[in-house]
């Protein structure tokens, strides 16, 4: 058996916690779970949300109550045979670092004592995974910032940061897929679009997608909008 | 079929009842804020209950009817006018051609159409996703001028209509029941169940929680409502990593202003959790406004579930009811 527990959120949802978990593993367990459940198409679940360790399952009460539904949810975990996602190529971004692009970099490369130029080799050398979405739609959590360019958040958040915006959030790094209120530090931008409703699949990045940023020149800029 | 948007009013969006389905990648669920009213707001002009309608938040929204049309409003405290005659609430009624509707104030007024408003489904919802500026009326609230196109009435959306044109009358002699409607208040206390952090509060702050009177803040939006009046505070800050999040939510960020999550809130979030308002209670929290109040009272999953059923009976009664009064048409073959 797989430690967990499942607490009710509210009356319409519940979240399973993989206490003491994370990493790879568990993004494997529960992207597995993720998979599973959505395959099976049980009647009365309404949606699924991944996490960095819990897996949220919001339910329609009407159609199961929450006996019956944890009681599902706990034999699929202990039927559940997991395997690794079959491996996709790495997603490359291209950023336009800097300037009216990226107004934090100068700040970062001060914060740390090294130069814009610097930040932008570090950063573009990383190899980032993709922990989890959320915030916005297509906003990936990714794991893998260096040490060296963890950055706190400003001290009072912008109140828009434009769509594609690539920013450093204290240890985490991610990509503005529309534009948002937000508080990361922001070093460049991104034509690549990270979210488009009208596309299938409508998010560029999924959990466990390595991603690496490339750097390209501000006349290289084509907006994708 | 047309309606012209004389006045946007305040962030006036289409929306339905939200598509939960697409929440593992970041898309909110979004949909009505008080699904109540917009169940019964579609029901009394015969559509589905999740078809799409106008949300009007506060005042202003004017839109001129280009056909006639059956029409709903829903809400709490709605003034309105068709042609600088005042119209109810909780019934249909008719506009005719050219027809101006006004909705001089509410608190977040649905307005419901025979046929619904008809824009494309994206990603398994009609509703207007603002934060990524999709679905609804071109993904964005209503301006001034703007057309919007209304679908096909449903069968028994014409009876109501026909009925009430047989029987030469504009609006209707009949209404959603009062017992159906949810019991708003400019100072409602809501249910909610205790959530994972609700245990690290402070003594002082619990006690605040289950007792004082919360206000709502100017910057509380779709997304969500900022509580003022009691700072909270936990025994022990906790190493939050994000995870899921519901309408209904009350989050603890830093600084100890809770933040009450609603319908366009994201789908993870990485403050404490102190409990979740029940969805029977939300659309009574869909209706305030900046500056009204709110308390809180704990109560257990069981409860929750049974006021769910028990709202959930309700509107199946009346849809019944009003299928048996309207479903074999207005001729007299009833």
């Amino acid at each position: 058996m797989r430690p967990r527990t499942i607490i009710a959120l509210g009356d319409c949802a519940v979240t399973i916690d993989f206490p003491h978990h994370g990493g790879p593993a568990t993004r494997d367990l529960i992207g597995c779970l993720e998979g599973r459940l959505r395959a099976d198409g049980a009647r009365g679940v309404t949606g699924l949300v991944p996490a960095l360790r819990t897996l949220t399952v919001h339910y329609d009460p009407l159609l199961i109550d929450f006996d019956s539904l944890s009681h599902y949810l706990d034999s699929t975990l202990d039927a559940l045979v997991i395997t690794a996602p079959p491996p996709r190529a790495p997603i490359i971004i291209p950023v336009c670092y800097g300037g009216e692009f990226g107004p934090d970099l100068d700040m970062v490369a001060n914060t740390h004592r090294t130069t814009a130029d610097q930040v932008v080799a570090r950063h573009t050398a990383g190899e980032y995974v993709v922990a989890m979405l959320g915030f916005l739609p297509g906003f990936p959590y990714l794991d893998g910032l260096d040490p060296s360019l963890h950055t706190p958040r400003r001290a009072s958040p912008r109140t828009v940061v434009p769509a594609g915006s690539v920013g450093i959030g204290g240890a985490s790094t991610g990509v503005y897929p529309c534009s948002s209120p937000g508080g990361w530090q922001l070093i460049g931008r991104t034509p690549a679009l990270l979210f488009n409703a009208q596309r299938t699949p409508p998010a560029l990045l999924q959990p466990g997608d390595q991603v690496r940023f490339v750097a390209i020149p501000a006349d290289h800029w084509v907006s994708a909008g | 079929m047309s309606i012209a948007v004389r006045h946007p009013g305040i962030q006036t969006t289409v929306q339905d009842l939200g598509r939960p389905m697409w929440q593992h990648i970041g898309v909110p669920v979004g949909g009505a804020m008080d699904h109540c009213a917009h169940r019964i707001a579609n029901l009394l002009v015969g559509n589905d209950e999740q078809c799409t309608a106008l949300e009007a938040p506060l005042s202003g929204l004017a839109l001129q009817f280009g056909t006639s049309a059956l029409i709903a409003l829903a809400g709490r405290d709605i003034t309105a006018s068709l042609d600088g005659r005042p119209i109810p609430a909780w019934r249909p009624f008719r506009a005719r051609p050219g027809a101006l509707l006004v909705v001089h104030s509410g608190c977040r007024t649905t307005i419901a159409v025979a046929g619904g408003i008809d824009v494309p489904m994206v990603l398994d919802g009609r509703g207007t996703c603002l934060r990524a500026a999709f679905g609804g009326w071109q993904g964005r609230a209503l301006r001034r001028d703007d057309t919007l196109p209304i679908g096909t009435p449903s069968a028994l959306g014409e009876n109501i209509a026909t009925d009430l044109d047989a029987r030469q009358r504009d609006i209707a002699d009949w209404s959603a029941s009062t017992t159906l409607r949810p019991a708003y208040s400019d100072a409602p206390t809501v249910r909610f169940i205790s959530g994972p952090e609700h245990l690290l509060l402070t003594d002082a702050s619990r006690a605040l929680l289950l007792g004082a009177t919360f206000r709502i803040a100017p910057e509380s939006d779709r997304m969500g409502y900022r509580l003022t009046g009691h700072p909270l505070s936990l025994t022990a800050s906790r190493e939050m990593v994000s995870s899921g999040v519901t309408a209904g939510t009350i989050q603890l960020p830093q600084g100890g202003v809770p933040i009450l999550l609603m319908a366009d809130r994201q789908t993870t979030g990485g403050y404490p959790r102190l409990g979740d308002v029940i969805a029977a209670d939300l659309p009574l929290v869909a209706q305030l406004r900046p500056g009204d109040s709110i308390r809180f009272a704990l109560t257990t999953l069981d409860e929750a579930h049974r006021l769910h059923r028990a709202r959930a009976h309700d509107l199946a009664d009346a849809r019944r009811g009003l299928f048996l009064r309207f479903a074999q048409g207005a001729d007299g073959s009833r």
